[in-house]
């Protein structure tokens, strides 16, 4: 949760002194969630994200040279600059697919989920999408399939209030999310996803579940992103008032006390694991910055399998 | 070739995804009724399949196309080679985002970290009523996208080369199957031969005229062909067999011969794969041309239902006949390109 928010803190410092030129959509607010589903995973278990997906991804162990040199469209990126914030791959920590398009993680991560259950394995994988993604046909389809199937695969819906500039209860049928699951007959938690506790216990049950071969889980995790759709957005279409009491409850700082409050860290620990991060940030972004662009040439490679004339 | 063993496209498409099965326990199919309780596909192509490798090789899918084509990606990308049904090309609409915005582009987005060989198998083609859902020719808006492979048999004996090259690629494959001629007989294939995609076939030599086309309408420019021989016209007919990557090579050294080419497609004529192939034999053959490059194709309509209107809307062999005459007689009237002016 600390990697996810400092290196928010970086990337929005990064984007607004022009060090760095991309499209963000900050995770911040929504850390605890992918924080918490992967101290359920191994590194083989794979995820399929979105466009906000760069807490996903860390959580999911990517490292953080490969992110910020793809970031920053470095031919030293995770993929040599050509993929881009919106997507990123990693496949040797399982970071799969990252799609710009909402609702597509979703058929692909059955996808994948349907090769481990043809391989024999227990491996599982995660869908993450947002509540937007809920009214999207992907999200039906797939999971029905993975239903019908049974397919290893934990559906994770971010419910951060908003899709786009749009609140949920203006775009969405039903109260919660996760009674979308009994349509498909499969289990469904609403959890408090600023809780990574309350997420755990969620998404252990979930994996368990999957890894048994007993079919997917659709997990609702209500949670609120800090500032906006994308960065830059002026956000005036937001609750201001909701927003000041999400930032106030601050994910991060909550867990932080908690920790110390329960002697599980000390104040001094947790300050210097913090530098740290900071550290490791700056010296990725340094690295990504010092990285080479890459070679034209790239335009006629890994279009297909064969590079083109 | 009387003599030759007789087979169509439905038995060579089941052989290939059968010896492909076969050979390769990787190799799987997923799509809508494809299950042998299902009956073995609607048209009866994956007949057997399930019985033969077991319904975990050959699975029946909902009705749910971008369930389909995103399960495949998904295999693949670990390893699998999968051959998803979307019945028809029409269908395709439906799974647009897989298919354009994810199959094609993830070896490219992931800077090739990740790939998805999977072939997507459908059938289309006017000629038998079924409207404007499900008859289109579509294979200009997938050969417009980086990172797809479009391929279409016109033979039985090229359904089944084609299809297993299709299973074996490494990138994503529209495998398209007319299926008005699924169960026209034609020679059986050497089965032990492979066809490399993006490789033309000179289906008939000639001199005066080159036709370039593919699928159904290569079998209408053969049968024009052979009656302009009558008229003392030499026609020459490509294949392209594999529309993108298309075979250029072997389209100039014939239109190089020729001086005279004529592209014919089932598909809109305007803006269709017409245009890429008639614009780069102009250019890479300016001046050398006996006649401008000649287009002809479906006008800008949806597939109708009446016969009446059906007929007037497919190109076929009296059209192409026509086509080759005005473009020996050199008339140059762009609405002489479209079946229906």
């Amino acid at each position: 949760m600390t990697l996810i928010s400092q290196n928010d803190t970086a990337t929005r410092r990064c984007l607004s002194t022009g060090r760095l030129v991309m499209p963000y959509y900050s995770p911040k607010g929504q850390e605890a969630i992918p924080a918490a589903v992967s101290t359920c995973l191994r590194t083989d278990d794979q995820i399929a994200t979105i466009y906000r997906g760069v807490h996903d991804m860390l959580a999911k162990g990517i490292p953080l040279n490969s992110l910020w040199a793809e970031q920053g469209g470095r031919a030293t990126g995770a993929c040599k600059g050509k993929g881009g914030p919106m997507h990123v791959s990693h496949p040797s920590t399982g970071v799969m697919v990252t799609t710009g398009i909402v609702g597509s993680s979703m058929p692909i991560a059955n996808g994948l989920a349907w090769a481990s259950q043809m391989d024999g394995s227990d491996r599982v994988v995660v869908a993450y999408f947002g509540d937007g993604a809920s009214n999207i046909g992907a999200f039906h389809e797939s999971l029905n399939l993975a239903s019908v199937w049974k397919l290893p695969v934990i559906f994770v819906c971010q419910n951060n209030r908003y899709g786009e500039h749009t609140r949920y209860e203006k775009a969405t049928a039903v109260a919660r999310v996760a009674d979308r699951a009994a349509a498909y007959t499969m289990p469904g938690h609403h959890v408090n996803g600023n809780d990574p506790l309350e997420v755990y216990v969620a998404a252990h049950e979930a994996v368990t579940r999957a890894r048994r071969g007993e079919g997917p889980t659709l997990i609702e995790a209500l949670t609120f992103r800090f500032y906006g759709h994308v960065m830059g957005d002026a956000d005036d279409y937001m609750d201001k008032a909701e927003k000041a009491a999400a930032m106030a409850n601050d994910p991060t700082l909550r867990f932080r006390e908690k920790l110390i409050a329960g002697g599980v860290a000390t104040e001094a620990q947790l300050a210097k694991m913090e530098a740290e991060i900071d550290a490791e940030v700056e010296a990725a972004i340094q690295h990504a910055l010092a990285s080479p662009y890459p070679d034209p040439i790239e335009l006629r490679r890994d279009v297909y399998a064969e590079e083109l004339a | 070739m009387t003599d030759a063993p007789k087979t169509t496209m439905v038995q060579e498409l089941n052989a290939a995804l059968a010896d492909a099965m076969e050979a390769d326990p990787k190799v799987v199919l997923l799509g809508e009724d494809i299950a042998d309780p299902e009956k073995g596909g609607i048209t009866g192509v994956t007949r057997g399949l399930s019985t033969r490798f077991g319904d975990k090789r050959c699975r029946s899918t909902p009705i749910a196309e971008q369930a389909i084509v995103g399960a495949a990606i998904g295999a693949s990308m670990m390893g699998y080679k999968v051959v998803a049904e979307v019945m028809l090309m029409n269908f395709t609409a439906v799974a647009m985002d897989m298919i354009v915005n994810h199959a094609a582009k993830l070896r490219f987005m992931s800077g090739g970290q990740t790939s998805v060989p999977i072939v997507i198998r459908m059938m289309t083609g006017a000629g038998f009523g079924t409207a404007g859902q499900h008859a289109d020719y579509l294979e200009g808006w997938f050969a417009h996208t980086a990172g797809l492979k479009v391929v279409a048999a016109s033979s039985p004996e090229d359904g089944y080369g084609l299809l297993r090259a299709c299973i074996d690629d490494p990138d994503p494959c529209i495998f398209i199957e007319n299926m008005p001629t699924y169960r026209v007989p034609g020679p059986a294939p050497d089965r032990s031969k492979r066809i490399s995609l993006g490789k033309a076939r000179v289906t008939r030599p000639g001199t005066d005229v080159t036709i370039v086309s593919y699928a159904r309408t290569a079998l209408e420019s053969l049968a024009a062909a052979e009656a302009l021989e009558q008229e003392g016209i030499s026609v020459e007919v490509v294949d392209l067999r594999t529309i993108s990557p298309w075979d250029r090579e072997t389209v100039l050294a014939s239109a190089a011969k020729t001086g005279r080419v004529l592209v014919a497609h089932e598909s809109v004529r305007n803006f269709g794969p017409g245009g890429e192939i008639a614009a780069t034999v102009s250019e890479a053959l300016f001046g050398k041309l006996r006649a401008p490059v000649r287009r002809i194709g479906a006008p800008t309509s949806a597939v109708p239902f009446s016969k009446a209107l059906e007929t007037a809307y497919l190109v076929a062999k009296p059209q192409i006949e026509t086509a080759v005459r005005d473009l020996v007689q050199g008339k140059t009237d762009a609405k002489s390109g479209l079946v229906e002016a």
